[in-house]
């Protein structure tokens, strides 16, 4: 995986451009969208789940130190083993170590975003190991040297005719056509000999339960699951936000992904396991607990809530930034509205500062979001994060000028007098067409309504 | 009643005619009209674009303009939501001219008529921070001689925004063309909402295309009175 860290506004540029890519998600993120309504439309005490969702996750964020520490014993005592990584490179190095105990050079993996954000696969290969994604969307991406634009269906801006081509260059052994069900006949052929073969494999989570230890994976393939029961060494690398208190806590969570994210009633596999059990499945278990900026997110009050998210990608289905941009231009593994403000979180705001003006605050976000993510409000905190960074430039000069003129009617009167002068050379036939400076980018593609000759306040005043 | 105006600083500068048929429809009404002079602006644009101090100044000069209003009325669901939203005492008194006249004064027909087939696009404050509900349809369809047809992915943004517009002026654009071929796509000769602002973006778009429709307030169809 490869990030670009281009500035949104020019990588959405570049993406705009591409027909395609507009078409591909168009369609696809329609598709979901429409799924997704009908299935929630179903469910009388939906918003209930949602407040259930989101007061599970405000009460974990809350106590995370001790139910950390209680996930840590109850994995120990179902015989597994708990690490503790404190950024990316640990947990990479945690990952190799183990594989290297075990003269792997070849594992498989389960889709997981966490392992995405971490850079795993770079890391293993720098060592001397081949981490499979086992994931078909994955797998289409690492085939072809690509990466993800969308949480859950990372090839959403591939069709099926360029993943027919891509696959005749690499792993089909015979013709294929562009019919779905054979494309995916050649990844399982393909991916099957590998699952019968592989002695480790790496997943991330869903959820983690910290009364009990108990893992759980969510998908639709099925392929995680034959990672995860056939190999005899399984890592699982986990977010420490990942964490719900108790069993069954999972039950709001399972209603509510599902029907979220694929716009099913249920996922069709969910994986659950607790520590080993002796002659079934892996004899080795390890979790990496990874926080990589997770306990600064945290610490700030509203920025926090970013931490609920059970990576539904809903948001990223209704966002009409990200469904004309597609995933790539917002330079993390995690796009759409989340990314805007996870990310910039994550790394630190200096090294995303684009990302929070990425949304034009329409809300649908957090209409849809089942954790109830305030997403907009957290887009508007980090912006004057961004701004506060950034200090004095033309944009801070312009908006301190503005609050002055709005500081008093006089003013304002005043400013809009300098104003109507300096608008007069571009208004032709009532409209301004062209303007030059940062305001091109308005008038390059609509035209601008000028400031009118006769204020409302002039009308009044004149008028009693 | 006696409602105060506050016309927001898009429609006192730029869209000034917005504010005369919103005082056209409520004094046809029977009520009266008073305009606080030291109005400017509620802070919107500040908070947005991540100005919080000055965004928070204007809404405290605004809280202090209308101190002693009791019943307050704007011509935009995105600054009526705003300023609810930051002062939540505002509910109840501060209304979006819609909400006032469905809910808060219980009309539907103003008495107006308009020969015009009319899309509506309800602009997303309207619908996810104003929440002003199905006010905007019924007093639409209790116009006169006006033919309401819907609009396809009604919900969907215009690309405005506030200084999204510029800062992200390919996304916005991307926006908007995709919302004017919709509009376009009704056959409506007039496309209304109850954002000038967003009315800005739309008509802004549809001047440029050459389109033959136009992007009128509400408040300017409601004003068109029965003969």
């Amino acid at each position: 995986m490869s990030e670009s860290r281009q500035a949104f506004p020019a990588a959405a540029h570049e993406a705009l451009a591409d027909r395609r890519l507009r078409a591909n998600l168009r369609n696809a993120t329609a598709t979901i969208r429409a799924k997704r309504d009908g299935v929630v439309a179903e469910v009388p005490d939906w918003e209930q789940l949602r407040e259930a969702g989101r007061a599970i996750k405000a009460d974990v964020l809350a106590r995370l130190d001790e139910y950390l520490l209680a996930f840590e014993a109850a994995v120990e005592a179902g015989g597994g083993r708990v690490h503790w990584a404190a950024d990316a490179a640990e947990a990479n190095a945690l990952v190799l170590a183990i594989a290297r105990t075990h003269e792997v050079s070849e594992l498989v993996k389960v889709k997981s975003l966490t392992t995405d954000e971490i850079g795993l696969n770079a890391a293993l290969a720098a060592g001397g190991v081949h981490a499979l994604e086992t994931d078909l969307a994955e797998l289409i991406l690492q085939l072809d040297g690509d990466w993800s634009s969308h949480i859950l269906v990372p090839a959403i801006h591939r069709n099926r005719t360029e993943i027919r081509d891509l696959f005749r260059r690499t792993i089909a052994q015979e013709p294929v056509s562009d019919d779905p069900r054979e494309l995916a006949e050649v990844a399982r052929r393909y991916l099957r000999e590998r699952f019968l073969t592989a002695r480790m494999a790496v997943s991330g989570a869903n959820f983690a339960v910290a009364e009990t230890g108990t893992v759980c994976v969510v998908e639709s393939e099925g392929n995680g699951r034959m990672c995860t029961t056939l190999p005899s060494v399984l890592v699982t690398v986990l977010g420490i936000e990942k964490l719900v208190p108790t069993f069954t806590d999972l039950e709001v969570f399972l209603q509510l992904l599902p029907r979220s994210s694929t716009g099913e009633r249920m996922n069709p596999y969910t994986s659950l396991w607790t520590g080993i059990t002796p002659g079934d499945g892996p004899q080795e278990f390890h979790v990496i607990l990874l926080d990589a900026g997770r306990t600064r997110v945290l610490a700030d009050e509203v920025g926090r809530q970013a931490l609920h998210c059970i990576r539904c990608s809903a948001c990223l289905n209704v966002c009409p930034v990200y469904s004309r941009t597609g995933g790539h231009a917002y330079g993390s593994v995690y796009p759409g509205p989340i990314g805007a403000i996870l990310t910039p979180q994550l790394r630190g705001i200096e090294h995303a500062a684009s990302l929070p003006f990425a949304s034009s605050l329409c809300g649908a976000c957090y209409e849809v979001c089942p954790v109830k993510i305030d997403i907009p409000s957290v887009l508007l905190h980090l912006r004057a994060k961004a701004v506060q960074r950034r200090g004095g430039r033309g944009e801070a000069l312009v908006m301190k000028a503005a609050a002055w003129a709005f500081g008093g009617r006089r003013r304002l009167a005043t400013a809009l007098r300098l104003g109507r002068l300096a608008q007069r050379p571009f208004v032709r036939r009532g409209a301004i067409r062209r303007l030059p400076g940062p305001l091109a980018a308005w008038t390059s593609t609509r035209d601008l309504r000028p400031l009118a000759s006769e204020s409302f306040r002039e009308w009044w005043d004149h008028r009693t | 009643m006696r409602v105060a105006l506050f016309i927001t600083c898009i429609g006192d500068t730029v869209t000034p005619e917005v504010g005369r048929a919103t005082v056209s429809v409520l004094e046809r009404l029977g009520h009266e009209v008073s305009f606080p002079a030291g109005q400017t602006c509620c802070g919107q644009m500040h908070l947005n674009s991540g100005y919080r101090a000055e965004g928070d100044r204007l809404a405290a000069r605004f809280m202090e303009v209308f101190d002693d209003c009791e019943v307050i009325v704007s011509p935009s669901s995105s600054c009526v939501g705003t300023m609810r939203e930051r002062h939540p005492e505002l509910h109840g008194r501060l209304f979006e001219l819609s909400e006032l006249l469905v809910h808060k004064l219980g009309v539907a027909d103003v008495g107006a008529a308009f020969p015009h087939r009319v899309v509506y696009h309800p602009t997303c404050h309207s619908l996810r921070v104003a929440a002003v509900g199905d006010a905007p349809l019924r007093l639409l369809r209790a116009v006169d001689e006006l033919e309401l047809v819907d609009l396809p992915e009604a919900r969907e943004c215009c690309g405005f925004g506030g200084t999204f517009a510029i800062k992200n002026a390919d996304t916005s654009a991307a926006m908007v063309i995709d919302k004017c071929a919709a509009i376009a796509a009704t056959g409506a000769s007039v496309v209304t909402a109850l954002d000038s602002s967003c009315l800005v973006q739309i008509g802004g778009r549809l001047s440029r295309q050459g389109a033959d429709v136009r992007a009128l307030h509400l408040a300017e169809i409601l004003a068109h009175a029965r003969a």
